[in-house]
């Protein structure tokens, strides 16, 4: 069992996402938000529950459904929220958009519109961390559709062969856009596949944030001491839509209002009840400032600025040369 | 000055970098064991050990990707294709993650990455071991792309692109890592970017880079014996394109060709001629003429290979079309 400030923490960060996703969709409907924006609501569970046992050094590889990673790892939601409206102070200034948010300054090296285009990346950063002998770890971050990619199998079995210290969480959130996973991915669960690369493969709840607390940590701590990677799954379900605005054709409302009677919040709220680790007027409390806090960075972002067009012409290299990049 | 092959050059590259710089590691398939299937990397884990040059499975995705994460995370990877017809392998890497990172993110990450990529047509090598696939990369906004010709510049760009904080591709002919050429024994550095006039001419500028500068100076000595006296302009480097010694030397003679293996349509040749035409298009007095492969896959059988692969005389064709 995680000590009483761990359970606070999880339980603040879980609060703040969905603090986050709720405007993000708001925002999104009212015509706010350009692009696409992927929402984390009913697995809020898992990234918090990881990204608990992880120092602010340690790196985390993202998805095109990143919010979630990005406040778990602890990057600011006003930055966050300036990204996805296209404003000059987001976090990529306005370049990147909700699928690009990254934070190099907390070790979240980027969501990817690319699905498994994590995979390697995270590989890599886990082989720089063993060179340097820092002592950080990698995690990525994936989901069930993701794990159908070619990628998977050369980062697994890299990461094995060279025994990283890198950690593969699958969100097994059982569709991969339209498609179930039932119907596409060869294996009911995804840690399985593990076996094919001679590496621990752990299934977990990942709507019980305390089974995926226990489970990452122990992976996370085996990959610390030179274990090598584990790949990870948490069974879980988005409860929104692939997308905002997805017509949602490929399921049905029962499924979901029994997978909403799962949510990962409430679940958490009745063990904390239940454990007399917090009363309820203090979970209230922080629900109400994850609100606030989410309130205030919707102001901050409407109040930044949008980037001078001209700058679309800058950031092209760090070293630009002749007729590259924007001359400032 | 000693004289070294263009494969010793670029592994003295390397071994003066790995020197100057602890994060800066190799990576690829058949490359420490080994020392590399052209020899390119023979003697390197002797002295940097078995992590720093480091053999892989065979994983393109995994190695450029991996690579990728590393240079974000304080180290300076060097990616090595084997052959450059396998960075197809690691395309997604390369052109959505690499090429993207440093701008999509804004400006915040720094991605030190060079991908070596062992290209053209050697010894009836087939279809799919022969080609030059410079172009591509040329089209993609946030890549550097060099080609060098001879061993001083192989070693010069090689360094300039190690020390580089953008991702490079790194693009070296098959056919001339057993070149040998001058190389001075003090350490140099040839900067990205920069084109380099191999030859002086009055006649006929010919646009050139890789291996088909060394056709193009045969051809100029050729056709020096019928007074037509060639230009030979080594691009050196494709993304960012020095322009202007193109157009200085376009300026003079008012004639070019245009010359690469790769094959023509959609070649790197045909933003260079687009460019001459938009910017020194009153100084023409004929229209731009292209050498480059004949567009179909390299194919096997000796004749049939050197049918469609141009050499010395499709350049002096050309030229002589112009003059
Ligand atoms: C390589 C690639 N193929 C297809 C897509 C389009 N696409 C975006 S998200 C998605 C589904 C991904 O499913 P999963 O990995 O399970 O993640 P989830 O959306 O469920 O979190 C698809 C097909 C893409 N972005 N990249
Ligand atoms: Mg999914």
């Amino acid at each position: 069992m995680p000590d009483h400030d761990t359970l606070v923490h999880m339980y603040t960060t879980m609060a703040r996402i969905r603090a986050f996703e709720e405007k993000a969709e708001e925002l999104f409907l009212a015509g706010k938000i350009p692009g696409f924006v992927h929402l984390y609501v009913g697995e809020e569970a898992v990234a918090s529950g990881v990204c608990a046992s992880l120092d602010r050094s340690d790196y985390i590889v993202s998805t095109h459904r990143g919010h979630g990673h990005c406040i778990a790892k602890g990057a600011s939601p006003r930055r966050m929220m300036a990204e996805i409206l296209g404003k000059s102070a987001g976090y990529c200034k306005g370049k990147g958009g909700s699928m690009h948010i990254a934070d190099f300054s907390v070790g979240m090296l980027g969501a990817n519109g690319v699905v498994g285009g994590g995979f390697n990346i995270a590989v890599g950063a886990a082989l720089s961390a063993k060179m340097r002998r820092s002592g950080q770890v990698a995690v990525c971050f994936f989901g069930d559709g993701a794990s159908n990619r070619g990628t998977f199998h050369e980062a697994v079995n890299m990461a094995s062969v060279f025994e990283l210290p890198c950690v593969f969480v699958c969100e097994h959130n059982q569709y991969a856009s339209t498609t179930p996973a039932t119907y596409s991915v060869s294996v009911k669960d995804v840690a399985d596949r593990a076996v094919g690369y001679g590496i621990p493969g752990v299934t977990v709840d990942g709507n019980d944030v305390l089974a995926v607390y226990e489970a990452a940590r122990e992976a996370i701590g085996r990959a610390r001491q030179g274990g090598g990677p584990t790949l990870l799954e948490a069974k879980t379900y988005r409860i929104k839509g692939h997308f905002v605005g997805d017509p949602e054709r490929y399921r049905d409302r029962a499924e979901i209002e029994r997978w909403r009677a799962r949510c990962p919040i409430l679940r958490f709220e009745d063990r904390l009840r239940a454990d007399g680790a917090l009363a309820e007027a203090e979970m209230e409390e922080i629900r109400a400032a994850a609100r606030q806090e989410i309130l205030e960075a919707v102001s901050f972002a409407e109040e930044s600025p949008y980037p001078d067009p001209d700058d679309a012409l800058c950031d092209l290299f760090v070293s630009p040369l002749q007729g590259e990049g924007c001359g400032r | 000055m000693r004289e070294i092959t263009f494969s010793q050059a670029t592994l003295e590259a390397m071994a003066e970098e790995m020197r100057r710089d602890p994060t800066v590691f190799v990576l690829g398939e058949d490359i420490a064991r080994q020392g590399g299937i052209f020899g390119q990397f023979k003697g390197l884990p002797q002295e940097f050990g078995y992590e720093r040059v480091l053999d892989t499975p065979i994983s393109e995705t995994a190695i450029v990707g991996s690579a990728v994460g590393a240079a974000l995370t304080g180290m300076r990877p060097v990616a090595d294709m084997h052959f450059a017809d396998f960075v197809t392998c690691a395309m997604d890497e390369i052109v959505n993650q690499a090429a993207k990172i440093h701008y999509m993110f804004g400006g915040q990450a720094r991605l030190p990455l060079v991908v070596r990529a062992p290209d053209g047509v050697v010894k009836s090598a087939g279809a799919q071991h022969s080609q030059s696939l410079e172009a591509w990369f040329v089209h993609v906004p946030g890549l550097k792309v060099v080609a060098p010709s001879t061993p001083y510049d192989a070693k010069g760009l090689l360094k300039a692109a190690i020390r580089d904080d953008d991702p490079v591709l790194y693009f070296e002919h098959k056919a001339l890592f057993a070149m040998k050429g001058p190389v001075p024994e003090v350490e140099h550095v040839v900067p990205i970017g920069k084109a380099d006039v191999k030859r002086r001419g009055r006649d006929v500028t010919v646009v050139t880079y890789s291996i088909m500068v060394h056709r193009a100076l045969e051809a100029a000595e050729e056709l020096a014996g019928d007074g037509i006296d060639v230009e030979v302009v080594d691009l050196r480097t494709l993304a960012p394109m020095d322009v202007e010694t193109v157009l200085e030397s376009v300026r003079k003679t008012k004639k070019v060709v245009v010359a690469h293996e790769a094959c023509r349509r959609g070649g790197a040749g045909a933003e260079i001629a687009a460019i001459i035409a938009e910017e020194a298009f009153d100084y023409l007095d004929a229209p731009v003429e292209r050498v480059g492969t004949l567009d179909v896959p390299i194919p096997f059988s000796p004749p049939l290979e050197a049918r469609v692969v141009p050499r010395k005389k499709e350049v002096v064709e050309a030229v002589r079309r112009v003059v």
